[in-house]
């Protein structure tokens, strides 16, 4: 079978055309690049905005989640009724539940004075919150009134609070206006919307905002037992419960914050638009250059039509250019863009990476461009008259 | 249909160029026979009509008005795909080589192998060899079109266009970008080949040097044929 088509092949006009004309096949290729590496970027970025957007989502421990219907994202979480985690509890999937307290407070900086909002949650120090194994033994210095636990990874600009609490100093500020001590540090990550997090008691943090109405909190976590189906405990759940609570799975309350920032952001839209001017500029350079292939070979393509090819097997020299030109392109393309995220990575502290998705669709986005560009070349070949080369 | 022994009839074949008022009559009611084998030549001043008739007999033109049968195959009304396939068993050269740039010699011969169904890879590659051994370039098959003088270029195009087995060859003017002493051999060569293979020859040409190479001489004025005596 392949021996028989491998017997049935003919003179490799695409590539020979692409080999025998180097500096045509460079530019191309150098466009193609270009277009393939302004894709990685611009869509790495994005999605490493959108990544960075969940750095604290991903950590807890929960496989299914309550929010209220109010919420729209991280930084603007409305409260509802702890009752409903509680009858959330009836389930009998459910192995526990965690009621957690989120709100962006005001956190002063304990060496310039200067305030900046902070992502604080709180939550009671027994009960499981992180996947996080650490978290539980620190968590029990929250146990005393006004203590917080400070994310190490929060920006700069809070202070140098974790700098002064390895030295052994006893590092106490102000958020809300009230005394905070910091009991110990965790490592979670800044966010899109938080610069910087804490952890405290929830008796702590309703002692920071007086005027929380009793017994509303912001998020439900719930905990199922092995086996169970996350998806379906939740819809049981959102069917069951009253319509004041929206019942996520984690991947869903995850998702919930990332459309947040894709849809009512205009970060979705500039990094795409970033993205399809790669593609445009792509598909101005291939199509240049194989319709000049085309032009300047058309007395050729009507000879081979002289002599008895298809117009369609001549269609396919181009399409095979196109095919190769794409193929060729794309892989300086995909090693510059590793290269450059780990670059990105260093600079930025920006979770960008390669993904398989990622690599896939610009691969598919430099194919369509290739083949676009061929599909239009195209047109000047069946201009092509055989009658006219004599 | 009676089967013939002529590769190409024609009768009454008239040909018209352009629309409306600018519509120009180039061709005028020809006549043309040639038999398998045979080694035809067309003279006459130049825009006479002789490169429309060559184009129409190689079936590269639709056929307006009259008969003009190729194998025994009626051209008038003749569909694209069938004009294509039909083209496959004849043979051209051009005034200008028009080998494909990109290509080197052996590889623009097997371009015309290629258009041989049924072989393999390997027996059509052989064969483009063959028939640059046979036109005298065994040792420039690798060089590129630029490389080869005008004289090697047009032994590549006829050996390209023998590769494809034909029954019928065209040329026009394949003299004409070369100097006499080339041209002569280029012309000898094509006729000893085309002869061994019993390929009808129907060459257009201005080279009064070469005439003697023909079975028949025709000579076209004004759109209209005239049977010279050999």
């Amino acid at each position: 079978m392949i021996r028989a088509f491998w017997q049935r092949r003919r003179i490799p006009l695409a590539s020979l055309m692409l080999i025998r004309q180097p500096v045509r096949l460079a530019v191309a290729l150098a466009g193609i690049s270009f277009a393939g590496i302004l894709m990685f970027m611009q869509l790495g970025f994005r999605d490493g905005l959108f990544d960075a957007s969940v750095t604290v989502h991903r950590l807890f421990d929960a496989d299914v989640v309550l929010i209220s219907p109010r919420s729209t994202s991280s930084v603007s979480m409305a409260g509802f009724p702890r009752r409903r985690l509680i009858q959330a509890m009836a389930s009998p999937e459910v192995e526990g539940i965690t009621p957690v307290h989120w709100n962006l407070l005001l956190w002063r900086n304990p060496e310039t004075l200067g305030t900046r909002s902070i992502l604080a949650l709180g939550f009671e120090p027994g009960h499981p919150l992180f996947t996080d194994p650490t978290l539980a033994e620190k968590a029990k210095l929250l146990t005393q009134k006004g203590r917080v636990l400070f994310d190490e990874k929060s920006r700069a600009e809070f202070g140098p609070v974790a700098e002064w609490f390895r030295e052994g100093r006893t590092v106490e500020s102000e958020i809300n206006g009230k005394r905070v001590r910091v009991a110990g540090l965790i490592g979670l990550g800044a966010s899109f919307g938080a610069d910087g997090n804490l952890l405290t008691s929830s008796e702590t943090f309703l002692d920071l905002i007086p005027n929380t109405p009793s017994g509303s909190i912001e998020v439900g976590l719930i905990r199922l037992k092995p086996g169970s189906n996350a998806e379906e405990v939740a819809q049981r759940l959102q069917s069951q419960l009253p319509d004041d609570v929206t019942v996520l799975t984690k991947q869903g309350f995850i998702d919930f914050e990332q459309n947040y920032w894709r849809t009512s952001t205009s970060i979705g839209f500039i990094f795409t638009l970033g993205a399809a001017m790669g593609f445009v500029v792509g598909c101005v350079i291939v199509y240049q250059v194989l319709y000049s292939d085309v032009s300047d070979h058309l007395p050729e393509y009507a000879t081979l039509m002289a002599m008895g090819y298809k117009l369609n097997s001549l269609l396919g020299v181009v399409v095979r250019e196109g095919l190769l030109l794409a193929l060729f392109g794309y892989l300086p393309a995909y090693a510059a863009g590793q290269g450059l995220y780990l670059l990105v990575r260093n600079a930025t502290q920006l979770p960008v990476a390669m993904n398989t998705v990622r690599a896939v669709s610009v691969f598919s986005m430099i194919l369509i461009m290739c083949m676009l560009s061929a599909g239009l070349a195209m047109k000047r070949l069946v201009d092509a008259d055989p009658a006219e080369i004599f | 249909m009676a089967i013939s022994s002529l590769t190409v009839d024609i009768h009454a074949l008239s040909h018209w160029y352009g629309k409306g008022s600018t519509r120009r009559q180039v061709l005028q009611g020809v006549d043309l026979q040639i038999s398998a084998g045979e080694v035809v030549l067309l003279t006459g001043p130049s825009g006479c009509g002789k490169t429309t008739l060559l184009t129409l007999i190689g079936a590269l033109r639709k056929v307006q008005e009259g008969d003009v049968e190729v194998f025994g195959q009626q051209l008038r009304g003749a569909a694209r795909g069938q004009r294509q396939r039909l083209r496959r068993r004849i043979g051209m050269i051009f005034q200008g080589h028009n080998l494909l740039r990109c290509l080197t010699a052996e590889q623009n011969v097997q371009m015309g192998a290629d258009l041989l169904p049924n072989l393999g890879y390997r027996a059509r590659r052989d064969q483009a060899r063959e028939w640059l051994r046979s036109v005298g370039l065994e040792d420039e098959l690798g060089k590129l079109p630029h490389d080869l003088s005008g004289g090697q270029k047009q032994r590549v195009a006829i050996a390209r266009a023998l590769a494809a087995k034909p029954q019928l060859l065209l040329a026009d003017e394949p003299t004409a970008a070369l100097d006499s002493g080339t041209g002569r051999e280029v012309v000898e060569l094509l006729k000893r080949l085309a002869r061994e293979q019993s390929c009808s020859v129907l060459m257009v040409t201005h080279d009064p040097r070469i005439l003697d190479v023909a079975d028949r001489l025709v000579r076209m004025e004004d759109g209209r044929l005239y049977q010279t005596i050999s």
